[in-house]
């Protein structure tokens, strides 16, 4: 069950994508994400899939991987299908009792659908493709650009590297308290919401007690190492722009102004409006 | 209940770049009543292993008998019945406990049998004192300002209050000092054979695991080396050593003993039998 959730996961195969620099993939994803929003046609959607298939196969995490990550969110995308559906108004084509589809709904849903999809897919080929160092290292980069968190760029960066250091770590300590209650006889698998809710308990306060003491024990340790912070503190591994990146970032800038123009084109495909 | 082990493997993250084999083809019998000790390197596979015994893992491929019936095939209620009669603890059971006194944290396991109050009550009294603390001092504090070897305790109580039949252990002495090490370890010997339940202990230490159990499952890389007695096994000390593992230090010294006074036995691992064979050969 928790072994699922692929969002947030770094896979290794040592790809050109994963050798890519971090920072180069966290801007791409970013002007993708944005990107998204600005497509209005399904040649922009046509292009944005082919862009991240090419993306996928370079990287080499296996296609059956990457759903796996969206199998998460079906719930989320069927509940915005529906409701753009029938709410969106319009020409109807089809009744079904007091509700109606109309062609700008089915259009809308289409829409909606394809750009979750894309976003959780493309926002996680980046973690997929990143080691959590490598991607904090990069994020503290780019908050360097930003008045206000400029400031706090190394602390946050530090936070968000242990926060994702812990996930596998807490998902493991999860797993095994559960094993431990399901060891006494506890259930958790069969029973109505509240008997369920109530059943969990027996896993949340183990949780939280080792989630506090191990966040003890790392500070002591920092402060052990002399932690202070991000002030004159040095790195062992610089981030170096190579012949590669700036390649990648060329090719990055020219896939993001494709994909804008495509929301130019005025052939409709698929949907006659 | 007899347990009996078939073909057992298992292989985690099967398909991901992550994958691990941690049991191939496993294949041995737990008879009833009897007391086992498993003991094999860091990730040989003995946690894997324990945790198919009560169908908490589910395996690869293979199965799990106990008493000829293969608990992979039943339903998950018979399952959830099962871990009933197969108390599993873990390694820092401590880490467990989330009650707010130590009465209830023991009671949480016979409760989700569905027993009746006063059968709880009795049962959490007499596995508290099985465990060796004093009831009537203990049950109303909250297990988080417990020491750490009581916390322990009370954890173990909280398996035993379930009254199994077939209790497993993974390494319930990790961690503890050499005292609490020895009266927990007396206490599971003394439970053994008083209630003749069939006892499962894995451990690190072979100089615990020998003086106590009957036979010795030696795990390496998820495939069994030997399953036999401890006398046996101790003589595999070339073996032994390869996988990482040692023989307990008197079995060393006798070995060296041996290059002195030929007549002297070398299958021998605690201090007592020591100390009478030495005895012996002096005393002529």
């Amino acid at each position: 069950m928790l072994k699922d959730v692929t969002i947030g996961q770094y896979y290794p195969t040592g790809s050109v994508i994963h050798k890519l620099d971090p920072r180069t993939k966290i801007l791409f994803t970013t002007a993708f994400v944005v990107m998204l929003f600005f497509l209005n046609n399904l040649w922009g959607y046509l292009a944005t899939f082919l862009i991240l298939a090419t993306i996928t196969l370079l990287s080499r995490i296996p296609v059956g991987y990457i759903i796996r990550g969206i199998k998460g969110l079906v719930l989320i995308i069927m509940l915005t299908v529906v409701l753009n559906l029938f709410m969106t108004p319009g020409t109807a084509v089809a009744t079904l009792g007091p509700l109606t589809v109309t062609l700008e709904g089915l259009k809308v849903a289409t829409y909606m659908a394809l750009r979750l999809i894309f976003l959780v897919v493309g926002t996680s080929i980046m973690t997929l493709t990143t080691s959590p160092i490598d991607l904090t290292d990069g994020m503290e980069w780019c908050m360097r650009f930003i008045p206000f968190i400029r400031r706090y760029a190394h602390e946050l960066a530090m936070m968000m590297s242990i926060a994702l250091r812990f996930i596998p770590t807490l998902m493991e300590e999860t797993e095994r308290i559960m094993k431990a209650q399901k060891a006494r006889g506890a259930n958790f698998e069969t029973g109505n919401i509240i008997s369920r809710a109530k059943n969990l308990t027996p896993i949340l306060i183990p949780l939280f007690i080792s989630a506090f003491r191990r966040a003890d024990e790392l500070a002591t340790a920092m402060e052990a190492r002399c932690y202070r912070g991000g002030e004159n503190r040095t790195r062992m591994k610089q981030l170096i722009f190579e012949f590669r990146d700036s390649a990648s970032l060329v090719l990055m800038v020219m896939m993001i102004v494709g994909l804008y123009l495509t929301t130019m084109i005025q052939i409709p495909l698929v949907f006659p409006i | 209940m007899s347990v009996e082990i078939k073909n057992l493997s298992h292989t985690y993250s099967e398909g991901s770049p992550f994958e691990f084999k941690a049991l191939k083809d496993v294949n041995i019998t737990i008879e009833d009543g009897s007391f086992i000790g498993i003991i094999g390197h860091t990730g040989s596979g003995k946690s894997t292993l324990i945790q198919h015994l009560n169908g908490l893992l589910t395996p690869t491929s293979g199965s799990v008998l106990v008493d000829g019936k293969d608990i992979f095939d039943a339903k998950k209620a018979e399952l959830i019945a099962l871990r009933h009669h197969i108390g599993l603890v873990f390694q820092y059971p401590e880490h467990q406990l989330f009650e707010e006194t130590v009465q209830k944290d023991v009671a949480f396991g016979p409760k989700n049998q569905g027993l009746s109050e006063e059968e709880i009550d009795q049962r959490v009294k007499q596995s508290i004192k099985m465990v060796g603390l004093d009831f009537d001092a203990i049950k109303d504090k909250s297990p988080f300002e417990l020491s750490g070897g009581q916390m322990r305790r009370v954890a173990i109580a909280g398996v035993l209050a379930m009254e199994p039949s077939v209790l497993i252990l993974d390494e319930p002495t990790a961690g503890l000092d050499p005292r609490g090490r020895e009266e927990i370890l007396a206490q599971i010997k003394s439970l053994h054979s008083q209630k003749k339940i069939t006892v499962i202990l894995v451990s690190h230490s072979m100089e615990d695991i020998g003086k106590m159990v009957e036979k010795i499952l030696v795990m390496n890389e998820g495939e069994v080396v030997f399953f036999d007695t401890p006398n046996r096994v101790f003589t595999e000390i070339s073996t032994l050593e390869s996988i990482g593992l040692a023989v307990p230090e008197v079995t060393y010294l006798m070995r060296r003993l041996k290059e002195k006074y030929p007549e002297i036995r070398e299958d021998i691992f605690t201090v007592e039998a020591a100390k009478k064979e030495i005895l012996k050969v002096i005393r002529g």
